[in-house]
C-alpha cells in the first residue's frame, strides 16, 4: 500500500517535470499566414480547368465530373462549335458545396478538370464561392503537360480530319474492294 | 455596532419566517441558510468571532449542504411542491402560531423588564473558547467525542459491504 | 479620516486587482499549456496576444445570456454570484503585504474555511436549478467532494494553527520569520495543497465538469456572463489557494531585498504556474478513486500530522 504510494506520487512528479521539460522543446505550430504549409503535389485543393498543350479548351462537357460528384455541385451545359468540338457553354461549380473529393478529377476521360494544392479561397460572401468557367479556366496544362485529348481521339474537329490522329490509320472506304 | 446587530436580526427572523412559509424545499432550505448567516452575524456583533464561524462553516456550509444534497437526490417535481402548499395553508397555523407568541411575550418580557445579560461586551477570542472547552468541561468534550466515535463506527458498519455479499455490477 | 481613506484604497485595489487577474489568468493558463505542449496559443492579438483577455471579455459580456425555461430561475441566477461573492470575501482576509490587507480578523483561517465551505453552494444549486441531469450529476459529484475535501483541508491547517497558536493569517505570516512553515508542516502542505486543488476543481479532480461524461457538469446549461462568472469563479479560486499556501507555509510577504508586494506576488505566481502544470501533466481520476483517496488515505495523513503537530508542541512547552 505504501509501496504503491510512493510509486505513484514518483510516477506523478516524473509526468509533471516531463511536461515541465517540454517548455523547452520546439513547438510543432506552423504560424500559418507568415510562414506557408507545404502541400503534397496531390493536395485535392481549388478545382481547375486546363487546357491542352496547343491552348484550347480540353473539356468536352461530357458531364461526367457532374454525375460522380456526390454533392452535386458542378453545374455544366454541353454545346458545339461550328465543326463539330464539343465544349462547355457554361462550367459552374460551387465552393460552398464541394467536399474536394477528387471524384470528378478521377471521372474525366480528358484530364480537364484537376484539383490543386491551393486552399485559401475563403470569403466572406457566400455568393463569391460559386465559381463560374472564367473563374475555374488556367491557361496551362495542369498536371499532365502532354496529353491533349483531340489529339488521341478519332473524332474529325477544325484543323484535324478522320485518320490524322495518333496511331490512327486512315480510314477504310467500306464501298471500295480493298484492294 | 448595534444598527449591525438590529439589521441581522431583522433578516435572520424574517428569513425564518420565509424558511416556514415556503412550498417549495429547496427555498426553503436556502432561507434556512440564510437565517444562519444572520445568526453567526449577530454571535460576531455580539463579540463571539469563534462561534460565528463555527456557524457558518459547520451549521451554513456542512450540515446545510448535506440537506441540499438530500433533497437533489430526490428530485421532487411541482406535485410535491403543490402537495407542501395544501398542507401549509388554513388552520396548520394556529398550534405553531400560539406557541411562538409564547415565546415573543417573553423575549419581550425579558427585553423590557427583565435585567440584561450582555452588558460589558468583550470579545470571545479562540484561545478563550479551547480553554474553558479543554478546562472545566473537559468531560462533555471526551464524552461528545465517544459519541462521534460511536457514530463514526455505526457509519462504517451500515457502509461495510461484505465480500461476495453484493455483486458489483460490470462495466 | 485618512485611515478610512487607506482602507477604501485597500479594498478598491484588492478588488481591481484580482478581478483584471482573473481574466489575464484565463490568458496566461492558455498561454502556459500551450507551451507545454509545444503550441504557442493565443498569440494573434495585440503583442504577445495580450489583447487576447480583451478579446475574450467582450465576447463573453456581449454572448446571449440564455436562462433555460425549464430551469428554476431565481437559483439559476443566484448560484453564480455565490461562487463569485464567496471567493471574493475570502480574500479579505488574505494579509498581501504588512500594510496592505482588506481585513484584520482573529479568526482569518476560519472564514476562509466558512467562505469555501458557502461556496459549495454554488455548484450545488446551479447543478440542481439547471434541471437537467447531467447538470445535477455534475452538481451532485462536485457538492460530494468538496464536502470531503473540506474535513481535511480544515484539519491540514490546523498543523499551522498550533504552530503559530493563531487563526490570524498575519500573525501566522510574522511567525514564519525564522523558518517557513512548509519545512515542520510538509504533510500539511501537501494535504492542503491537494485539497484545494479539489476546492477549486481543477485537474486531476475536476469530475464535476468532466467533458467527456458530463457535458459541462454544473454549469452545462449557463451561458454569457453566467458562465463567465463561473469560469472568474474558478481561476479567483485558483489565485485564493496559492495566496493562501503562500500565506501558511511559504512565509507570505517574507523574502530578502524586494519589497513585501512584490514577494508575495512571485510566490503566488510561481504556485499558479504549478497548477497549469498540474493541468498539463495529469490525466482525470474516477469517482470512487477520488473519494477513497480523500477518506482513506488524506484523511488519516491529516490527523497524523495533526497528532505529531500536537505532541511536539506540547513537548516543547
Amino acid at each position: 500500500m505504501t509501496i504503491r504510494g510512493i510509486d505513484g506520487a514518483k510516477s506523478l512528479l516524473r509526468s509533471m517535470w516531463m511536461v515541465f521539460m517540454h517548455a523547452f522543446h520546439r513547438r510543432e505550430t506552423v504560424l500559418y499566414p507568415e510562414e506557408k504549409p507545404k502541400l503534397p503535389a496531390r493536395w485535392r485543393g481549388r478545382i481547375v480547368l486546363t487546357r491542352d498543350p496547343d491552348g484550347q479548351e480540353r473539356c468536352v462537357a461530357c458531364y461526367l465530373c457532374s454525375s460522380a460528384c456526390p454533392v452535386s455541385c458542378i453545374a455544366l451545359q454541353a454545346t458545339e462549335d461550328e465543326t463539330g468540338r464539343r465544349y462547355p457553354e457554361f462550367f459552374r461549380i460551387n465552393f460552398s458545396r464541394c467536399i474536394f473529393c477528387g471524384m470528378c478529377e478521377e471521372a474525366c476521360p480528358t484530364n480537364s478538370i484537376q484539383l490543386t494544392p491551393d486552399f485559401e479561397m475563403s470569403e466572406y460572401n457566400r455568393q463569391n464561392l460559386v465559381y463560374e468557367k472564367e473563374h475555374l479556366l488556367i491557361s496551362g496544362t495542369g498536371k499532365y503537360p502532354d496529353y491533349n485529348f483531340y489529339r488521341v481521339a478519332g473524332l474529325a474537329i477544325g484543323g484535324k480530319d478522320k485518320g490524322e490522329a495518333e496511331n490512327e490509320s486512315p480510314p477504310v472506304d467500306v464501298r471500295g474492294l480493298g484492294l | 455596532m448595534n444598527a449591525v446587530f438590529y439589521i441581522a436580526a431583522a433578516v435572520a427572523v424574517v428569513s425564518t419566517v420565509m424558511v416556514v412559509t415556503r412550498a417549495n424545499a429547496v427555498y426553503a432550505l436556502m432561507y434556512l441558510i440564510v437565517s444562519l448567516l444572520s445568526v453567526a452575524l449577530i454571535f460576531f456583533v455580539l463579540g463571539a468571532p469563534f462561534i460565528a464561524a463555527l456557524e457558518v462553516i459547520i451549521y451554513a456550509g456542512a450540515i446545510m449542504v448535506l440537506f441540499v444534497f438530500t433533497i437533489m437526490m430526490l428530485n421532487l417535481g411541482p406535485k410535491a411542491v403543490h402537495q407542501e402548499s395544501q398542507w401549509l395553508s388554513g388552520r396548520m397555523w394556529i398550534g405553531p402560531s400560539i406557541l411562538v407568541a409564547v415565546l415573543i411575550g417573553e423575549m419581550l418580557y425579558v427585553l423590557w423588564g427583565g435585567e440584561h445579560p450582555v452588558e460589558g461586551r468583550h470579545i470571545v477570542e479562540p484561545r478563550e473558547v479551547s480553554l474553558a472547552l479543554f478546562g472545566p468541561y473537559i468531560m462533555i468534550v471526551e464524552l461528545s467525542s465517544m459519541l462521534l466515535l460511536g457514530g463514526l463506527v455505526a457509519a462504517y458498519h451500515l457502509g461495510r459491504r461484505v465480500r461476495g455479499d453484493v455483486k458489483e455490477p460490470k462495466s | 479620516m485618512s485611515g478610512i481613506l487607506w482602507h477604501l484604497a485597500n479594498v478598491a485595489g484588492v478588488l481591481g486587482v484580482l478581478l483584471t487577474l482573473a481574466g489575464a489568468l484565463i490568458m496566461v493558463e492558455r498561454r502556459l499549456l500551450a507551451l507545454w505542449q509545444d503550441r504557442y496559443g493565443p498569440n494573434r492579438v495585440g503583442p504577445f496576444g495580450l489583447l487576447q483577455v480583451a478579446a475574450d471579455m467582450i465576447k463573453i459580456f456581449t454572448k446571449e445570456d440564455w436562462i433555460p425555461p425549464f430551469s428554476d430561475k431565481p437559483v439559476f441566477i443566484i448560484a453564480p454570484c455565490i461562487i463569485m461573492g464567496t471567493v471574493l470575501m475570502s480574500f479579505a482576509v488574505i494579509p498581501f503585504a504588512p500594510a496592505v490587507g482588506v481585513a484584520d480578523l482573529d479568526i482569518g483561517l476560519l472564514f476562509f474555511l466558512g467562505m469555501s465551505s458557502l461556496g459549495v453552494y454554488s455548484v450545488a444549486l446551479a447543478g440542481w436549478s439547471s434541471n437537467n441531469k447531467y447538470a445535477l450529476l455534475g452538481g451532485l459529484r462536485a457538492t460530494a467532494q468538496m464536502l470531503s475535501y473540506e474535513v481535511f483541508m480544515a484539519l491540514s491547517l490546523m498543523g499551522v494553527v498550533m504552530l503559530a497558536g493563531s487563526f490570524n493569517l498575519r500573525t501566522i505570516v510574522n511567525a514564519q520569520q525564522h523558518m517557513w512553515f512548509c519545512i515542520p508542516q510538509f504533510l500539511g502542505l501537501v494535504v492542503f495543497t491537494v485539497a484545494g486543488i479539489a476546492e477549486t476543481h481543477r485537474v486531476p479532480f475536476d469530475l464535476p465538469e468532466a467533458e467527456s461524461e458530463l457535458v459541462a457538469g454544473f454549469h452545462s446549461e449557463y451561458s454569457g456572463m453566467k458562465f463567465g462568472m463561473f469560469f472568474v469563479g474558478e481561476y479567483l479560486a485558483i489565485t485564493l489557494i496559492s495566496a493562501l499556501i503562500v500565506t501558511l507555509f511559504f512565509g507570505g510577504w517574507q523574502g530578502p531585498i524586494l519589497p513585501p508586494l512584490v514577494w508575495f506576488a512571485l510566490k503566488t505566481a510561481v504556485l499558479i504556474c504549478g497548477f497549469v502544470l498540474l493541468r498539463a501533466s495529469l490525466p482525470r481520476l474516477r469517482y470512487d478513486q477520488l473519494m477513497s483517496f480523500g477518506w482513506k488515505i488524506m484523511l488519516p495523513v491529516a490527523l497524523l500530522n495533526l497528532l505529531i503537530t500536537g505532541a511536539i508542541v506540547v513537548a516543547r512547552h
